[in-house]
């Protein structure tokens, strides 16, 4: 889930310059349009491969639903009211409501345990107790506690997303530079102002970073409670109940891609912007 | 202005300063140069304030030093590092102003007249990520002269620029000094800056940093790049200088 941008995780926004390196020597760089149009290629062709895969009968129909199937049930559920009010909106409210509540929780823990090294000691042990607990692995636990509803989902996702935006923060936080704090101190600004002027936006990208990461496990959390759970509103409900109808698989892998499509449009609403918020710290790296 | 009395500072075992003594005077333009390793960045943070030495100690016009003492400005030598890059030029400039306690549109201009007075009319709007080097010191100077602080710190502060760049920011200092009144102590490893700019140059020995010799820089107030180089004065100066320097960098001479 995470592997995709563990590296950016571990040091921050430091691994960007392999991308340079990838580029081949005397290769034109593709512009933003050319990579799109590849990528957009590589769905096509994977789409089409399925479509002929199902249509030509090599795999049983119950198990393969032809794309062309596929995207025109999306299309049917999407103009669907009742889908929006059942599926969609109960499960985009446990996620943005758990991300909100993770970031607002995380980024002062992680602000306290960066700058209190007392505290940071203090609560090491606990913290790597808790911290491999796979969330996933909570959903029952959680369920018998507080139920089916909005208040589990948002616990369970508040829980797995607040790790990476905690840690991220207190990378973050070492990563101001030690000369931008002396030239605000030497100036006279006292320590919480020296926090909230330079360590802080410094660290600003690597909690954007955290952030992007809770945002697509807080997305795994809210379908995958869903679908455990089995009873109540949700998209992950929607593929969970279509799994028991006799002719379902259409229905489950339409809701499989409409989860992965709310995925990738976070993710690149993020990285949007991300590009637009910190250029200031790409440019830094490539110097 | 400043006093330094009987200072020395150890990290940990290792002895940086030793027993240093000195005074310098109101608009006085002191250059420290010394090998390195003799403890003159040291000597500068325990002068801002930044660390407390481990005995002897500083008074800026009669007050100890403990904290940051008010109205000074410091450059370091690292500009790339001390410019906060999410900021813009201008901003960057102002941002100490707010301990001034002056409004914004206040800010606003003195930091354009700031960077105006360094050659960087235009650059206001810009992030320092987009000046070359020479021009982000110019940023970082501008910024401590729009504080005008009545004591500014330099930290080798034209050591990496181009030659070219860094002839440029000695003038500016030195036209800086005589036009704005403050008292600058500007620490180098540059053994002709020191002479060009001074008005009195201290000449630091290592193992561990000490005040080796003071030298009066006995040449007349308005310094030329190619003049005052080519006047038989400063060479003597220079080379006087260089003697210490020398001596000071193969370690303790019996006087």
């Amino acid at each position: 889930m995470s592997v995709e941008h563990s590296p950016r995780l571990r040091a921050g926004g430091r691994a960007v310059p392999q991308r340079r390196s990838a580029r081949g020597a005397g290769r034109p760089r593709l512009t933003r349009t050319g990579r799109a149009v590849r990528g957009l290629a590589g769905v096509l062709v994977l789409a089409a491969a399925l479509e002929i895969l199902a249509r030509s009968g090599a795999v049983a129909a119950d198990s393969l639903s032809p794309t062309s199937d596929i995207v025109v049930r999306a299309g049917e559920l999407l103009g669907d009211g009742a889908f929006w009010s059942a599926s969609l909106v109960p499960t985009l409210k446990a996620w943005g409501l758990g991300l909100v509540i993770a970031v607002a929780v995380a980024v002062p823990l992680g602000l306290l345990l960066g700058s209190v090294p007392y505290v940071n000691t203090a609560t090491r042990a606990v913290v790597e107790f808790l911290r491999p607990i796979p969330s996933v692995a909570l959903i029952p636990l959680v369920s018998l506690i507080l139920g089916t509803g909005l208040e589990m989902k948002v616990v369970l996702i508040v829980y797995a997303a607040v790790w990476p935006v905690m840690f991220n923060t207190l990378y973050g936080l070492g990563d101001a530079d030690p000369v931008a704090k002396d030239t605000l101190r030497s100036f006279g600004f006292g320590p919480l102002a020296v926090l909230w002027r330079v360590t802080l936006p410094a660290a600003l990208p690597f909690i954007y970073t955290g952030v992007r990461l809770a945002t697509s496990i807080a997305l795994i959390l809210a379908v995958g409670a869903e679908i455990l759970a089995g009873f109540g509103d949700g998209l992950g409900i929607f593929i969970g109940q279509a799994m028991g109808t006799l002719d379902g698989t259409r229905d489950v892998m339409t809701g499989t891609l409409l989860a992965g499509c709310l995925g990738l449009l976070a993710n690149s609403l993020l990285a949007f912007g991300e590009r637009r918020l910190f250029r200031w710290h790409v440019r830094e790296e490539r110097s | 202005m400043l006093r330094i009395d009987g200072l020395s500072h150890r990290y940990g075992e290792h002895a940086v300063l030793d027993d240093m003594t000195l005074e310098v005077a109101e608009g006085e333009l002191v250059s420290i140069v010394g090998p390195s390793g003799c403890g003159k960045s040291t000597l500068l943070r325990c002068i801002a304030g930044l660390i407390s030495p481990t005995s002897g100690r500083v008074t800026l016009d009669g007050t100890p030093v403990d904290g940051v003492p008010d109205g000074l400005a410091v450059v370091f030598q690292d500009y790339s590092r001390s410019l906060l890059p999410w900021l813009t030029v201008r901003d960057n400039v102002a941002l100490p102003l707010r301990r001034r306690g002056k409004s914004k549109a206040e800010r606003r201009a003195a930091a354009d007249e700031a960077l105006a007075s360094v050659g960087l009319p235009d650059a206001g709007r810009k992030y320092p990520w987009q000046l070359s080097g020479g021009m982000q010191q110019r940023v970082s100077i501008a910024r401590a002269l729009a504080y005008r602080p009545s004591l500014l710190l330099m930290d080798e502060p034209f050591g990496s620029v181009d030659a070219q760049t860094r002839e440029d920011l000695e003038d500016l200092v030195l036209r800086v000094h005589r036009t704005g009144g403050m008292t600058i102590l500007l620490v180098t490893h540059d053994i002709d800056e020191s002479v060009y700019v001074g008005d009195r140059v201290v000449v630091l020995g290592r193992n561990p940093g000490h005040i080796r010799a003071e030298i009066d820089v006995t040449l007349p107030p308005e310094r030329d790049q190619i003049a005052t180089r080519a006047d038989a004065e400063f060479v003597r100066l220079r080379a006087e200088v260089g003697r210490l320097v020398r001596g000071a960098a193969s370690g303790p001479v019996a006087a």
